[in-house]
């Protein structure tokens, strides 16, 4: 990293003395800035890739584009996850062109080259111009991205072979990724079906909204006036919680809300039946884990951001969201619903209906947070005049509520360590 | 009016008016072109046509009380996406009539939507399938689906107007 010189300063700024914590906003905007990003955070750190559920069967895949790269991942005819990069050995093009299906081998269109679920080249028309050895060290075998780990049914690649193990890197975050995990005994699972949109805005609002309490009243005031406006749709559980550091630019609000939570925070509105269902599904909770953690399982909602770009919303609904930047202004983002695989009918009717009041570009709420993070980045064009992004809400406090800053602090004091990203000085900060 | 006799041009002409009504805010009238189950629809563009919202992800699924929750939501000015509102323009085409059964038309349609706000245009395309009751007030919806033919919603980042 550059030592820093009379003339720069890093992007994030951090007066502890003065409890000031402030982000340059050229990190929204500056090119090179972009490309660092790219080199220096998402070649290096486990990124997402899909959910165990999406990989059922021998022979189910999905193609998915991972910081640009194409890749195939695929479960092989020996139970196997692989996540290879799509793209023929030979030539380069696609061996895989749908989005998902299941299939025993892989023919790239080209010049007709075929590979098995695993990657292996099973055959090219005219084998015999070439050596009978020909793919003896595997060359012609689709590459395998060179690192792949799974947690609790969530699946991460790396494209840095010498990364730490995905254990370590999760750190405190395996412990709340555990606690949607063990919502359901038997698994949980993607409800079909994906929401795929693109925000012409940096990717890093995303991160920060997706874990930022402090909006919620006033961007979303009519998700809470629709859920006033529909009879028996809240508890009375009055908004409260915390903000937590969860190690390796890792963050997390969990907090009490008033809606309703399939898993398992009964509301008028769910009647009877789905009284008598939920009081079920929280009692098998205290049977596996006892009063304490299964009240925390089922009342309490939780936003969490794992870095760089992976949020999992367990809030009304769970939401599973990954995003990338396709320019300093824009990104596209993928959104999945999880659910207990064993959830009943009822409860998953619910748990959708819930997820598309709130969430998802059709919803009461997200558009409003779209138009937010928009309406930032255009802010940002007076960047040389107005330079500085604030997020030092909760800075004087011992104890960090779920509406305070801590978890963008997080997020940005990780990115900046990566990145070193700097700034010419212009004046104070 | 009757099911047997219901002309393609009496529906082209109800579903123009709607198109209308959508492309001037007038939403409460807009609401009143539904049945009182009425229902809107639009499901993620990975999820077959005919998707139930009962299992499978969707982008919107409406029913009545909903929809109408989605429409004063939209006249509010803290709904941010729409304030100020985007201009659209509905273009209804290709309409057809599939079917007719006991009191409903099964009606198809292709449809392109612009939508403008801050110099910005987006364009959302895709095709339209309605369940159409003939009642004694004349057409009603009981279902209008709009399924989009895009590869999810990019360059969109939003479906904050009704399509």
């Amino acid at each position: 990293m550059n030592q820093p010189t009379m003339n720069e300063q890093p992007i994030v700024w951090h007066e502890a003395d003065n409890h000031r914590f402030k982000v340059n906003r050229s990190g929204f905007t500056d090119p090179a800035i972009f490309e660092q990003e790219y080199e220096k955070i998402f070649a290096k750190c486990w990124l997402y890739v899909g959910h165990d559920s999406e990989l059922v069967k021998p022979g189910d895949f999905v193609t998915r584009i991972i910081a640009k790269r194409n890749i195939l991942f695929t479960r092989d005819k020996q139970n196997k996850v692989n996540a290879l990069f799509n793209t023929c050995p030979h030539r380069g093009a696609q061996v895989c062109r749908e989005a998902k299906g299941n299939a025993k081998s892989f023919q790239c269109f080209y010049h007709g080259w075929v590979f098995g679920n695993d990657g292996a080249l099973k055959s090219q028309p005219g084998s015999e111009c070439y050596p009978e050895d020909f793919n003896a060290d595997g060359a012609a075998n689709l590459v395998p991205v060179p690192r792949l780990d799974v947690y609790r049914g969530f699946w991460f690649i790396c494209f840095d072979p010498n990364v730490e193990s995905l254990s370590d890197y999760l750190a405190g975050a395996k412990e709340w990724i555990d606690i949607i995990a063990d919502q359901s005994e038997v698994g949980m699972s993607l409800v079909g079906g994906t929401q795929e949109y693109q925000i012409r805005a940096n990717w890093k609002l995303l991160t920060e909204n997706s874990i930022d309490g402090y909006h919620a009243m006033n961007t979303h005031a009519t998700y809470v006036d629709y859920l006033k406006n529909m009879q028996g749709s809240m508890s009375p559980v009055p908004f409260d919680g915390t903000g937590y550091d969860l190690g390796n630019g890792h963050a997390v609000i969990e907090y009490k809300a008033p809606w309703g939570r399939p898993v398992a925070q009964w509301i008028p509105l769910w009647g009877e039946e789905g009284k008598v269902e939920l009081n079920k599904v929280k009692a098998r909770l205290v049977e596996r884990f006892g009063e304490e953690r299964a009240d925390r399982i089922a009342t309490l909602n939780r936003n969490m951001f794992i870095f760089p770009n992976l949020v999992i919303n367990d809030i009304m609904a769970i939401t599973i969201r990954t995003y990338f930047p396709t320019a300093p202004d824009a990104m596209q983002i993928s959104a999945w619903a999880l659910a207990p695989e064993d959830e009943s009918p009822w409860a998953r009717k619910f748990r959708l209906s819930n997820f598309l009041e709130f969430l998802g570009p059709g919803g009461f709420a997200t558009p409003d947070d779209v138009e937010a993070l928009e309406q930032c980045q255009r802010g940002y064009n007076a960047m040389k005049e107005a330079p500085w992004n604030d997020i030092s809400k909760g800075m004087i406090k011992e104890k960090v509520n779920y509406d305070d800053e801590l978890q963008m602090r997080v997020f940005w004091s990780e990115w900046q360590r990566r990145t070193g990203a700097r700034v010419p000085t212009q004046g104070g900060v | 009016m009757n099911i047997d006799t219901v002309t393609r041009e009496q529906v082209e002409d109800f579903m123009f008016l709607e198109a209308e009504m959508l492309d001037e805010w007038r939403l409460k009238e807009w609401l009143d072109l539904f049945t009182a189950d009425g229902c809107y629809y639009v499901p993620t563009t990975d999820s077959a046509p005919n998707a139930s919202p009962d299992d499978s992800l969707f982008y919107v699924a409406d029913d009545r009380f909903r929809l109408e929750q989605r429409v004063e939501r939209l006249l509010k000015r803290t709904a941010h996406a729409e304030f100020p509102r985007s201009k659209t323009r509905h273009l209804v085409s290709n309409v057809r009539i599939r079917g007719r059964k006991d009191d409903e038309l099964d009606v198809g349609a292709a449809v392109l939507t612009y939508r403008t706000k801050m110099g910005l245009t987006e364009t959302y395309i895709g095709s339209y399938r309605y369940r159409i009751a003939v009642t004694p007030d004349g057409l009603r919806i009981r279902e209008k689906r709009c399924v989009l033919d895009m590869d999810g919603l990019k360059p969109n980042g939003r479906i904050s107007i009704i399509l």
